[in-house]
């Protein structure tokens, strides 16, 4: 019995190179076919697996590794192998990526339509699979890390995806760069991996770190805030979240694949993944958990006041990443992966809805300017109120109970924990505020958009019965619901939304227990279920005044979010510019940087140093040349002579060994001599 | 030639033959102008060294030097086909056969 593991990545990758290779010459609906077919095999392995490996049915034990290709690196201390493997975790995340990834991929075949380069796209989101899934299933940090990269790359050329917009391009290098920082922080924690424990297996640091159970702090705090950098680089987290913002500029279905369903929780899953070392430095967790409430309050924030619909759910993912961070630094992983699983149900259906909406309205992505949908696109109406209920907290959808057991498990980790779940809560409040504010602006109230204009054109073109330019102006412009290959994966993930959170944090952290330790079970702990209770009651108040606000400021026309505005203009001003974050790094970084390179590497380094010693070179050689060329003076006797002339001193050193008995041309004449 | 002649002389008078004879190879080479001279030394110089190889395999009854002359000589002939081939095309193309006239590689 095999679980072939090694399929299930690889199975995207096949796609991606038919497609990315091929994919030009063939014809559309073949390239559809192989998009969809590859991951959907790949799925079906996960499925197997699954089943096979379902702690319970006995056939294997997690985690399970399997190792495919024998050795890969072989030198001195560092030994890495091509190896995978499988427990709860890895589990649950294969599940997601390739369960949410092959929905994403039928939305696009509806999305992408019209769409240049429908095979590019397609070879890129199969290639970001790939890499998701190496990244998920590796069994090392090495490989780990592969997957880590692969996945910033095909982000890369999906978030630059119209790379003939200056800005799509622009967006795709800061994902890069930025991510580069974080990367950063990875390598080093993997050196200080290797330098402490001698190998970069996951199964082998456990050991060692089980052995050792004295061992906290110090070296190990090190290298886990080495991996919160990285963690903070891909999950976009303070203060590497800015790029997160940008990458709105790829493709909706990107947006809702890459950069909220699966790589951004990748931060999330690392240190899920190593939290043996984050146990062991409370110092580091503090970290953890203080970023992410920072984050999740800061990003809230600024979505209050986004018009872009896919601005405000870029920043809304980066608050429920903080979310994320907030649950794994209070050491309560699995909330965390619950809270990742659920996220990546809600907030994948959102973007497509947005995306949805977006499609409908000819890509309008300003909130001001759509309004009154609700009756022209009833299914994404529908099915975009799951998503909103699911992330605001409404009880019974999915958000609801991830976020509880997030907040719960931080209000029980001590003084630091409590004061963050205040955050957290005041962050729950926000985010019920700025997801109904997107609701009601974008399905309620009057239609603002400019289509309605153009629809009352077309009327009275027809008054005048000119039938052939109304046929012409009502196909592209009326406001439209998208096709049933779009719709068909809404309404799965609305539901996934709605029934995702009722497993329960209790039987998930079960299931989970063995990768990621026990959490605190409030039916354990004394006054736990009372207490419990009383939070979860809390938590659903604000999120019903959060829906209030919403609804008094947004519900219907009104002029108090103007007045709000009048009487803070100062915060309105911060909150519209994000807090001059991307100023603020660009004058202190970006520019110190461009500086530097350009005047001190520029001048000294390229052109005294590289220029320089490339001159000096070249002109000991033409010296040289200069002199050495007087010997070929053309003239064959000349020639000659020096020929005889060296035979001569041939000869006469020869002589003089023999008779002097000099050993250099011993040789010579033994042989001669033969 | 008889057998107790050769080895009347001695063999130094042999290798000392082939000196000369080089030595006149390599000097004609050196300051003769036609290409056809400075060709004959070339083989002047090739045949001294013939000598000495017969010499010497006399000397010390070893027939790897005799072995070597054949081959000498074929490539000797063979020179002497490509050479007076090459000479030949030189003149037709310069009208001479000056060496110092014929310096196109000259800088």
């Amino acid at each position: 019995m095999n679980l072939y593991l090694w399929l299930i990545p690889v199975l995207p990758f096949v796609g991606f190179l038919i497609n990315g290779l091929l994919g030009r010459r063939l014809p559309k609906a073949l390239v559809s076919t192989v998009a969809l077919a590859f991951p959907l095999a790949a799925f079906g392995v996960v499925l197997r697996a699954a089943m096979l490996a379902w702690p319970g049915n006995g056939n294997f034990s997690l985690p399970y590794v399997e190792n495919f290709a024998g050795s890969w690196i072989n030198a001195g201390l560092l030994h890495v192998d091509f190896s995978f493997a499988l427990d709860q975790l890895t589990l649950v995340m294969l599940l997601i990526i390739t369960g949410v990834g092959f929905l994403i991929h039928i939305y696009s075949i509806g999305y992408m339509a019209h769409e240049e380069g429908y095979w590019r796209y397609f070879a890129y989101l199969n290639l970001f699979l790939f890499f998701m899934l190496t990244l998920v299933l590796a069994e090392n940090y090495l490989l780990m890390f592969v997957g880590w990269e692969g996945v910033g790359l095909a982000s890369y050329l999906l978030i630059g995806f119209y790379f003939d917009k200056k800005s799509a391009a622009d967006a795709g290098k800061k994902a890069f760069v930025v991510n580069r920082v974080g990367d950063f922080g990875f390598l080093l924690g993997m050196f200080l991996l290797l330098s402490q424990f001698g190998s970069l297996s996951l199964g082998k640091i456990g050991d060692a770190l089980a052995l050792n159970p004295g061992q906290h702090g110090g070296i190990l705090t090190a290298i886990a805030l080495c991996l919160v950098v990285g963690a903070c680089g891909k999950s976009a987290q303070i203060p590497l979240y800015i790029w997160l913002p940008d990458a709105m500029e790829g493709p909706t279905p990107v947006s809702a694949l890459i950069h909220a369903a699966t790589m951004v929780t990748a931060g999330v899953y690392m240190i899920a993944r190593t939290h043996g070392i984050f146990d062991r430095s409370p110092f580091a967790l503090a970290v953890v958990a203080i970023i992410g409430a920072a984050t999740a309050f800061f990003a809230a924030t600024i979505a209050l006041v986004q018009t872009d619909i896919k601005r405000v759910l870029a920043y809304s993912t980066i608050s429920q990443l903080g979310y994320m961070f907030l649950g794994c630094g209070v050491a309560a992983y699995s909330a965390a992966i619950f809270h990742l699983m659920t996220h990546a149900f809600f907030k994948a259906l959102l973007f497509l809805a947005a995306g949805s909406v977006i499609h409908g309205l000819n890509g309008e992505q300003n909130m001001l300017k759509m309004g009154g949908l609700r009756k022209k696109m009833p299914v994404t109406f529908l099915t975009m109120t799951m998503g909103v209920a699911a992330i605001a907290g409404i009880p019974i959808w999915a958000g609801f109970f991830s976020k509880d057991a997030i907040l719960y498990e931080a209000f029980q980790h001590g003084v630091l924990g409590r004061s963050l779940y205040f955050v957290g809560l005041v962050t729950a409040f926000l985010t019920s505020f700025y997801m109904f504010r997107l609701w009601y602006l974008t399905f309620f109230g009057e239609s603002r958009t400019s289509t309605t204009s153009l629809g009352e054109h077309g009327a009275s073109v027809h008054a005048r019965s000119d039938t052939r330019l109304v046929l012409e102006a009502e196909p592209s412009h009326a406001v439209h619901e998208s096709p049933w290959s779009m719709l068909g994966p809404l309404v799965i993930l609305a539901v996934l939304s709605f029934v995702g959170g009722w497993v329960g944090i209790e039987r998930f952290g079960q299931f989970l227990s063995p990768v990621t330790g026990p959490i605190i079970d409030p039916a354990l702990e004394p006054g736990g279920k009372s207490l419990d209770i009383t939070l979860t009651v809390v938590a659903v108040a604000i999120a019903a005044i959060g829906w209030f606000f919403a609804r008094l400021y947004y519900g219907r026309k009104s002029e108090r979010p103007g007045q709000i505005v009048a009487a803070m203009p100062g915060v309105y001003s911060l909150l519209v510019h994000k807090y001059w974050i991307d100023e603020l790094y660009s004058n202190i970084i970006v520019k110190p940087l461009t500086l530097a390179s350009r005047y001190v590497l520029g001048w000294l380094g390229e052109g005294a140093i590289i220029r320089g010693s490339a001159w000096l070179l070249a002109g000991i050689a033409t010296l040289l040349g200069e002199l050495v060329r007087r010997w070929q003076s053309g003239n064959l006797r000349s020639y000659s002579a020096w020929l005889a002339a060296g035979a001569a001193v041939l000869l006469v050193f020869a002589i003089a060994s023999a008779l002097f008995g000099l050993h250099s041309f011993d040789f010579a004449i033994a042989w001669a001599g033969r | 030639m008889p057998q107790s002649l050769l080895n009347d002389v001695p063999s130094s008078w042999y290798l000392l033959l082939s000196a000369l004879l080089f030595t006149l190879g390599v000097v004609g080479f050196l300051i003769k102008r036609n290409l056809i001279t400075v060709f004959m030394s070339i083989e002047l110089m090739l045949n001294a060294v013939n000598l000495s190889f017969v010499t010497f395999a006399h000397e010390w009854h070893a027939v790897k030097g005799q072995i070597f002359v054949f081959f000498v000589m074929v490539v000797a002939a063979a020179e002497a086909a490509v050479g007076l081939a090459i000479i030949i095309a030189i003149f037709r193309a310069r009208n001479t056969l000056n060496v110092d006239q014929i310096d196109l590689m000259k800088l």
